[in-house]
């Protein structure tokens, strides 16, 4: 033991970990090229009876696995840094959804069944005028707010009674279940004033362009893409300041991380309110490129399945929900074609082959085999 | 208020916080009973005590845990505390740390602050922290990132987001890595050390929040002699810096770092003093060591 005064710097110098390494630039960059330039170009530019052309129905398909994997992540994020496994996403998904088919609905006008101002399920059910929490979806840009404000809002005031209390592990995930569930019950009223089991559909345009081009298409997909890489630039940035350590060290330890001095809370909520937010996004994307929005959206098995995507590409990752969120999505589109009766029954299989045989989902047995791989050669 | 009798005060203030901050002796350097301005947020040491309990009493269902406790430590002293099982050791650092409120007495950090009118968080911003006896540690994250979680700063989010480590944080978390001897484990995950290591490390978060007074529970239980042995000299020598109260069992410990022994029974001071002067203590050896 020598004095205190002469410490020894062996080891300490640490510089800041940048954000990603040049090769995970670079991977960003190719990703960022190819939602951008060459998928549209291959769809718009190249004749439909070319090699490479990339069809109608695939950009709507990866338009649509895109919005699904910000979910995913969203979802990983919390699940797999702060350990709170969520299965009311769904909830946040279908909300952003929501906000973005009410602006849709104002802008078909009057070119309705009806040829009312009105949407056209209000005029069936009689209705002379809109109700009051619509009075802002005429405008474009609080639409915009109210996708991240109101599953961020709802995420707030549940996360934070549900946090308050010290609710964790399981039975967190049982009222998120609940609470989807009960948002999914008062959206199919027809009073709610959300179109009811029908929700929203027959959307015209949006920002007073049609919806239904193949240019329209190709934007929303790309729009799509640029902001899952926005939100894995956001959640790599969290993820690896000293916020993200304190919700690790809240993971392993809750009191000791009280012992330091942190109130776990606030650190709780802003992950879970910001996951919520990115969900709405995420359904706000999705709902003008399927053209629909209703309630099922919200069904519990819904929000399993958006874990489920997570678990099986590796929530301790970021790149790992995204990858499972295209996994899943790809084969329940290729085997509900060619056998629609047996999904169910896959997914289900491969959650347990998973759960069993890879805690870490796709990523950690690709980070296994990488690790493998370098040892060998060294 | 005139220029120069501002100007009168301001200095006058300034000679009475230079003398306040003369090292802390018997009664602060200087002659008791002269008058010296407080501090908010400062622990007034003045009087020659850290800690002051006086006729503390806890009870639990009519048991008596603390019974009439009176206890005083000094600034820089090291106190170990024995005791057989029950005598309340664990409910007394329960009290200081605000875990456990007494039914009566008072407990006193330095001579200004009433600890019983804190909150437990509260009284670890003071600087009074504890050790518990299992050793917990973020066993995912690194021994640095472990111990710049417990680094004393802003502990709001959005200061967590935008943290940068400083480099006069890094030259404390250095000088901390150096005297728990861990440099070398910098950048290992806490989950991979050793038993003995763990508790090192655990001492030094609490290093980082620049205690003025430590509470240690059995730290050395379920170290190797080896262990013992380096936990005797770090404990020695951060003596010198901060008052560490250590609950211990283990005699030959005891008897390698400390000069000043309390012996607890059913919740009531029985003796006081040098190890070898409770150990001859009849009491003592009536109730505790057996006969």
């Amino acid at each position: 033991m020598t004095d205190m005064t002469r410490p020894d710097f062996h080891g300490i110098n640490m510089p800041s970990k940048p954000l990603f390494s040049r090769a995970g630039w670079a991977a960003m960059l190719v990703a960022a090229v190819l939602l951008c330039v060459v998928v549209p170009v291959l769809n718009l530019w190249l004749p439909a009876d070319h090699a490479l052309h990339v069809s109608d129905f695939m950009v709507g398909l990866l338009g649509k696995i895109l919005t699904y994997a910000i979910c995913a992540l969203a979802i990983g994020m919390i699940w797999g840094q702060a350990g709170i496994l969520s299965l009311g996403h769904g909830l946040f998904f279908a909300l952003g959804g929501y906000v973005m088919g009410m602006y849709l609905m104002r802008q078909i006008g009057a070119d309705g069944v009806y040829g009312s101002a009105l949407p056209d399920f209000m005029v069936f059910l009689g209705w002379t005028e809109l109700p009051w929490y619509w009075a802002l979806s005429h405008s474009f840009v609080a639409t915009l707010l109210l996708v991240v404000l109101v599953p961020g809002a709802l995420a707030f005031v549940f996360g934070y009674l549900a946090f308050r209390s010290r609710i964790t592990g399981v039975y967190f995930s049982i009222i998120t279940q609940a609470l989807t569930l009960a948002a999914m019950l008062l959206f199919f009223r027809n009073e709610t004033g959300f179109g009811g089991n029908n929700g929203f559909t027959d959307f015209r345009r949006i920002l007073g362009f049609p919806l239904a081009t193949a240019e329209m298409r190709v934007i929303l997909f790309a729009l799509s893409g640029i902001t899952l890489l926005g939100c894995v630039l956001l959640a790599r940035w969290l993820l690896l300041s000293k916020f993200g350590r304190v919700l690790y060290a809240i993971r392993d330890s809750e009191s000791r991380v009280m012992f330091c001095g942190y109130n776990p809370l606030p650190y709780k909520l802003s992950i879970w309110v910001i996951s919520a937010a990115m969900c709405g996004v995420a359904g706000a994307l999705y709902v003008p490129q399927v053209g629909i929005i209703n309630p099922s959206e919200m069904s519990p098995a819904n929000s399993i399945e958006m874990a489920i995507w997570a678990a099986v590409g590796g929530r301790a990752s970021l790149i790992g929900p995204i990858v499972g969120a295209f996994v899943v999505n790809g084969a329940k589109s290729v085997l509900t074609v060619s056998f629609p009766e047996f999904w169910l029954f896959f997914l289900g299989a491969l959650f347990i082959v998973v759960t069993l045989f890879m805690p870490n989902g796709l990523a950690g047995v690709a980070h296994q085999a990488w690790a493998k791989l370098r040892r060998v050669r060294a | 208020m005139s220029p120069d009798l501002l100007d009168l005060g301001a200095k006058r203030l300034q000679e009475a916080r230079a003398r306040a901050q003369t090292p802390p002796g018997g009664s602060g350097g200087r002659a008791t009973g002269y008058a010296h301005p407080l501090q908010a947020g400062v622990v007034d040491v003045s009087h020659g005590r850290i800690l002051y309990l006086e006729g503390v009493t806890v009870s639990f269902d009519g048991f008596r845990a603390l019974n009439n406790l009176n206890l005083d430590i000094a600034p820089g002293e090291l106190r170990c505390i024995i005791g057989p099982n029950g005598a309340g050791k664990t409910t007394l650092m329960d009290v200081i740390t605000g875990k456990t409120r007494p039914d009566s007495g008072t407990v006193y950090f330095g001579s200004t602050i009433d600890l019983l009118r804190h909150s437990e968080p509260q009284i670890a911003g003071m600087g009074i922290g504890r050790k518990f006896q299992k050793p917990t540690v973020f066993e995912h994250l690194t021994v640095f990132e472990n111990l710049e979680l417990a680094l004393a700063c802003h502990k709001g989010v959005w200061a967590s987001m935008r943290f940068r480590l400083k480099a006069e944080q890094r030259d404390r978390l250095a000088q901390v890595l150096h005297t728990i001897e861990l440099s070398p484990q910098c950048h290992a995950l806490a989950g991979s050390l050793s038993h003995g290591q763990k508790q090192w490390l655990e001492i030094g978060m609490l290093l980082m929040q620049e205690p003025k007074l430590l509470l240690l529970d059995e730290p050395v239980a379920g170290m190797t002699d080896a262990e013992t042995e380096r936990t005797a000299e770090l404990l020695t020598q951060l003596k010198r810096h901060h008052s560490l109260i250590v609950v211990e069992h283990d005699m030959g410990f005891v008897r390698s770092i400390c000069s000043k022994v309390t012996v607890l029974c059913e919740g009531a001071l029985l003796a006081e003093g040098t190890l070898d002067e409770v150990q001859a203590n009849e009491r003592v050896i009536e109730v505790y060591l057996g006969r």
